[in-house]
Formats: C-alpha cells, structure tokens, sequence
C-alpha cells in the first residue's frame, strides 16, 4: 500500500496548476467575471490541448490513457482556480461527441429537475437518466435550445444557467453511460475538494495579515479554530475524494461526493466569515466560490442521494 | 496513489490471520471492568502470548527489542487483531506506547535492558505520571518537585488522571527539578516504583460510573537519579520525542471498531422498523461516509510515515479532531436506533454513549488540537 501521490501525479498536478495560473489567473478570472460568460473558445482548445478532456481516452484514440486518479487531480485544479464551463459533462463526452476531446466542441449535461448549465454555449449535451446516458447534437439540441428551454438568472455569475421545461427529444445512446453519473460525481467532488483547499489559503492568508486590537486577527482562538476546521474538512475530502478515485467503488464515490460538498461549502462560508465586512462584497473573490460550490452540491449526486446510497451500503 | 497491499504485506496479514484463529480460542474469559487485578493478568497474559508468537513490540525499532515493523505492518496488525476480537492492548498502553518508546529513544544502554524487556514480555505495567489538578492543557506549568538528595530526587505532589495506576509497576513521571528555569527547561522524566513509600493511589470514578483512572499523591518519595531518563532538566523534550511520534496508527483498531458498530446499528434499526425513518437512516448513511473517509485518512497518514521514513507526521491533530467527533455522533446516532432503550445501560451502546464524552478531551482537547492544527500545520500566529 503507497497511499500517497506518486513522483508522475505531483508532476502532473504541479503541470496544470502552472498552466492554469498562466491562463486563468486573478487577473484573467475577474476579467472574464466582468466580461459576461459566454465560454471562452481558444481557453476550451488549450485546455483540450493540454488533455483535459481527453485524459482517460487510450492512447490509440488520440487520448493520454491516464486514469480516474489523474483527472481527479486536474479536476481538484480547476475548483481551486474557479475555472467555468461544463468541464465534467465535456471531459465524460470525449471520444463520444466529435470534437469534445479536442476542446472543440463544449457539452452540457441535463439531469432530470436540474437547470443546465452553458446551455447556449453548448455544441452538444449530456442528457443523464437512471441507469443509462443520451447525447444529443446538432438539430436535435437548437430545438431543445429554441423550444424547450428559458434561460434564469443563475445563482453563479459564472455558471448561465437554462431551465428546461419542455420534452427533449430521445438522442443517442451512450455505452457505458450508467458509470457516467458516478464518474461525473466523483470529477465534481474532485473540483469542490479543490475549491475546499483554496478557501482555506484564502482564510488564513487573510487571518495572518488583517491587524485588529494590535494584532493579527488569525492569532486570536476565535479565528484560528475556524481555520483549523477548515483544514480538518478539507483533508478528509481529499482521503475520501483520493481512495474514490483509486477504487471507482459507488458508496466510496458517494461518501466523497458528501464530504467534499460538505467541505467546499462550509469552508466558504468560514472563509467569508473571515473575511468580516470584505467577505461580503463582489470585489473578494470568496463569494465566487460559495456560489459555485452551492451549485455544485445539487449536481451529479446530491446530499440526500448519497446518504442514502451509503445507508444501503450498510445493509 | 496505490491503495493495494503488497505480496509481503499480505503474506504478514495472512499469518497473523492463522496466528489469532489458533490462539483466541485458548484466551480465559474476559474479567468484569470493574476487577483491576483480573484485567492486568488479562492484558498481560495476551501480551506474553504475543511476545511468544513474536508480534510483541512490532513497531519498536528492533535494537530495543522491537520488530521494527513497517507503519503499514504496524496498521494490518491492528486492523486484524480488532477484526478478530483479540484484546485490546489495555493495561499494557503506557509501557507499550509512551514509556517504552520514551526509554528506547532517550535511555542508556543499562536502562534499555532494565525496563523494555519486561514490558514487551507483559511481566510489566507502566502508568503515566503526567498532568496535574492545575496542568492539564498546560502541562508545562506542572509543580510536583523533585529535590536532590545525594543520589536520589525526593518527590512530592499530585498527578491526576493516571489511568492503570493501582495495577501499575512503574510510572513514567514528569518533576520540577528547577523550579527557576524558564517552565519548559526545568523538567525532568523520571521512572517511579509505584510501590515506592509515599505513593498514594486514589481511584476517581467517571461519569460512566467505572473506576478507569486515579489521582495520585506522591510525599517525600525517594526516586534513583539513575532512574532519570534523559538529561537533568531535559525531561520535555524527551516527553514531546515519543509523544509527537505520529505513525498514524494511533486509532487503527478504533476506526475498525466504529466501522463495525455502524454495521451493527443499521440492523439493529432494521430489526425494531427505525430503519423507516429516513432521517434516522440518512443520518446512519453519512456516519458511513465519515468513517469510510477516516479508514482512507489513517491510510494515507500512514502512507506518509511510511514514505518520510517514519518521520512525524502532522495529520496526527487533523484525524483526532474529526474521529472524535465522529465517535461521539455514532453513539447519539445509536441512542436513537435503541429508542427508549438508551435508558438502559445494560443495553449494547448505552454505556460507550458515556464513555464517547471523554474522547474530545483526553490526549489533547479538540480546542488544543485546533491550536496546533492552525499554528504549526497553517503557521498562523501564536497568541491567547
């Protein structure tokens, strides 16, 4: 047992974070917050480029061949730098829709009662149902676009997001699209794991330089235990987001995806809570992160689901 | 990231496995909570039959006597021995897991061969002589003395929470012996007789209603210097080697215990029809995740030992903080599976209920843990 990153999944790691600090730093994140939220096409293309979506397609398909653990670890990336888009539903398509491997194409995903996200954007959609998985493209998706959906105003100024209110039509049957719930599952939690650890830093970076009553704030009991708190949750995100990751097993996944909403949400709103008065304005970035893990907690597997799942794993 | 044993690995565990289906059975019954002399005979009588077979002190190094097994050795060991049922390491702790250690790490060669043989042969039972009425959190503020006389130090004071002390042999204890050193340099470590003129021993009874630990007045009790461990006014340091020694075990067996509790609780919720309750039952589901991901946790602390060869780790503040917690939860969740059984404390879980409020205090409070957590693992400032 070496229950512990390997030498090659650092490096990978170290990789992308470079590569989306060069990307999608402070700077370009509140530029694109301010710039509307459309996707950014030639980001999509680079993050395709970089094997984002393809990273678990073999070899012999064009892909990178890595595995479940891997894209974990790019997807704990792209929660910590707020990365937007339908990066799950596009990476769970590649190989499946034309051009998703790529970064070419984008996909959303649709599951039952769910708004969808970047609907508009969308060059193809992942329609999730029990037990199996559709695609739809092209014709198919205009109609559901121009007939069956109204865009609302989403909780997460990164996240457009559409309701559909009308039948969308059958689309294409996906192999192996009973796994794609627990993988997408797993990749969100993955995402709010990293989200989770960042608002962390955030806290305690700001403890360690705000002075009141003469000293930094991060020295009084008060705000160090909330800080202290924030690591416990996010460290026991990550053994259970990890060992999910090793494993594929259901109740694992579901236990992962628990803790690590959990994490990403409480940590945020301890994060803010830490921030005072600057926690509460657009201008800190904490809410963005809030936003986005709320959202993120109702997608793919909620609460109430995976509790129950692992109840039925006790029996 | 590798959650798989090696072929090693497996072949150890397998062993074992055979080791404890052939030797359990042979085990005497298990004395009442309460019959202090037949626990110590119960614990030493399993820890000589693990010297026997070879598994005494695994994770000792093997120059004192130890195995000098891997953390990982160390954590199948466990989680095989809860699994079958085998004892607890009981009155055998303070020798097996602070005091033997603290001798093997900072004794002389004398020492060494005096005090470790006889706690990996069972024949020995160690108690720890460490907080005060008015040092608990802040145990470098304890004030028994120890003054020279010639060649001994003459003791006198009170500790307090001293668990196995009436069945103890010797005390691994904590003295003042320059009381005008700055707090953390006037400390010495000491090894007691506990049979010694002037020890007086005094049970203290928990909320639970059980007698597991004791107050102790030591009055004039006259202690070798030769029983020092460590340098004169070097005993903190020589405490925090062993005591900040995390491998990640610490709570191997007990996660595998809780793990088998929950099982427990689910059918018992299915046989008395709570199990309809969803709030009940999600809350039984979550418990799950939560245990699941401190299995995971241990594995990973234990990874890193493993891989920093055996060098502290810091996860050790991280997994109690929430172990605890959980442990407590577990045992309100099964308060409410028993219904207005958790009344009787005769019934399964009712007692652990109360014996789980002791777990957010002893060996460091949850506010402690959450003063090293955010100062020596986040690096924020020290302060009140």
């Amino acid at each position: 047992m070496d229950f512990q990153l390997s030498d090659d999944q650092r490096a990978l790691r170290a990789g992308v974070r470079e590569l989306l600090a060069g990307r999608f730093g402070r700077d370009r994140m509140r530029a694109a917050l301010d710039g509307g939220t459309g996707i950014d096409r030639a980001l999509w293309r680079e993050l395709g480029e970089a094997g984002f979506f393809a990273l678990r397609l073999p070899e012999t398909e064009g892909g990178v061949g890595l595995g479940l653990p891997e894209s974990v670890l790019l997807f704990e990336e792209a929660g910590r730098s707020l990365l937007p888009g339908p990066l799950i539903a596009t990476h769970l398509a590649a190989g499946a829709v034309k051009g998703a491997a790529e970064g070419e194409t984008v996909v959303a995903v649709l599951d039952a009662g769910q708004p969808v996200g970047h609907l508009g954007d969308a060059d193809g959609l992942l329609v999730l149902g029990p037990g199996e998985a559709r695609v739809m493209t092209g014709g198919a998706l205009r109609d559901v676009v121009r007939e069956a959906a109204r865009p609302l105003r989403s909780l997460d100024p990164f996240t457009p997001l559409w309701r559909v209110t009308g039948p969308v039509g059958p689309g294409e049957l996906l192999s192996g699209g009973a796994r794609l719930r627990d993988e997408g599952a797993l990749l969100a939690a993955a995402e709010q794991l990293g989200s989770a650890a960042r608002t962390t830093e955030m806290a305690v970076q700001h403890a360690g330089e705000r002075e009141q009553f003469g000293s930094p704030i991060g020295s009084f009991q008060a705000v160090k235990h909330l800080c202290a708190g924030m690591l416990v949750r996010a460290e026991l995100a990550r053994s259970a987001v990890y060992a999910a990751a090793v494993t594929a097993d259901r109740a694992e996944i579901a236990g992962a995806k628990l803790l690590a909403d959990d994490a990403a949400v409480r940590n945020a709103r301890d994060c803010l809570q830490v921030h005072g008065g600057m926690g509460f304005t657009w201008e800190a970035d904490v809410h963005l992160h809030l936003k986005r893990a709320w959202l993120r907690s109702g997608q793919w597997l909620t609460a109430a689901a995976a509790e129950e799942a692992l109840a039925a794993d006790l029996c | 990231m590798d959650l798989a044993y090696t072929e090693a690995e497996e072949e150890f565990r397998a062993r074992l496995r055979e080791w404890l289906a052939a030797v359990l059975p042979s085990l005497p019954a298990k004395p009442g909570p309460d019959d202090w002399p037949g626990r110590r005979a119960y614990d030493t009588a399993w820890q000589r039959m693990l010297y026997d077979a070879g598994y005494a002190g695994l994770h000792w190094p093997a120059d004192a006597g130890g195995r000098g097994a891997t953390p990982t050795q160390h954590l199948i060991f466990l989680e095989e021995t809860e699994k079958a049922g085998a004892p607890y390491v009981g009155a055998n702790f303070v020798g097996l897991l602070h005091a033997g250690p603290t001798i093997a790490a900072e004794g002389t060669a004398e020492q060494r061969a005096r005090w470790l043989p006889p706690v990996l042969r069972g024949d020995e039972i160690w108690c720890q002589g460490f907080s005060e009425p008015d040092a608990g959190s802040d145990l470098a503020s304890l004030r028994t003395r120890a003054v020279r006389d010639g060649d001994h130090y003459v003791v006198s004071g009170q500790k307090i929470w001293t668990s196995h002390a009436e069945v103890a042999d010797w005390c691994e204890l904590l003295v003042r012996t320059d009381p005008t050193a700055p707090r953390h340099r006037g400390i010495s470590w000491l090894a007691m007789r506990m049979d010694a003129p002037g020890v007086t021993v005094r049970p203290l009874r928990t909320l639970a209603g059980s007698t597991e630990f004791a107050e102790m007045f030591l009055d004039e009790v006259r202690v070798p210097v030769s029983h020092r461990i460590g340098a004169e006014n070097d005993g903190w340091r020589v405490t925090m080697v062993t005591l900040s020694f995390e491998r990640g075990t610490a709570f191997v067996g007990e996660v595998v215990a809780c793990r088998r509790t929950l099982a427990a609780l689910a059918a018992e919720a299915q046989a008395n029809g709570r199990w309809d309750d969803p709030v009940l039952r999600r809350r039984l589901g979550r418990l799950n995740a939560e245990f699941r991901a401190l299995w995971r946790l241990t594995q990973w602390n234990v990874s890193e030992a493993q891989s920093s060869g055996g060098v502290p780790g810091t996860g050790g503040s991280v997994f109690k903080l929430r172990y605890s917690h959980a442990r407590q939860e577990l045992y309100e969740a099964a308060a409410e599976v028993l219904g207005a059984d958790a009344a009787d404390l005769d019934r399964e879980w009712a007692v652990d209920r109360l014996s789980s409020l002791s777990y957010t205090i002893a060996a460091g409070t949850s506010q402690i843990q959450r003063n090293i957590v955010a100062e020596r693992i986040l690096g924020l400032p020290k302060g009140r």
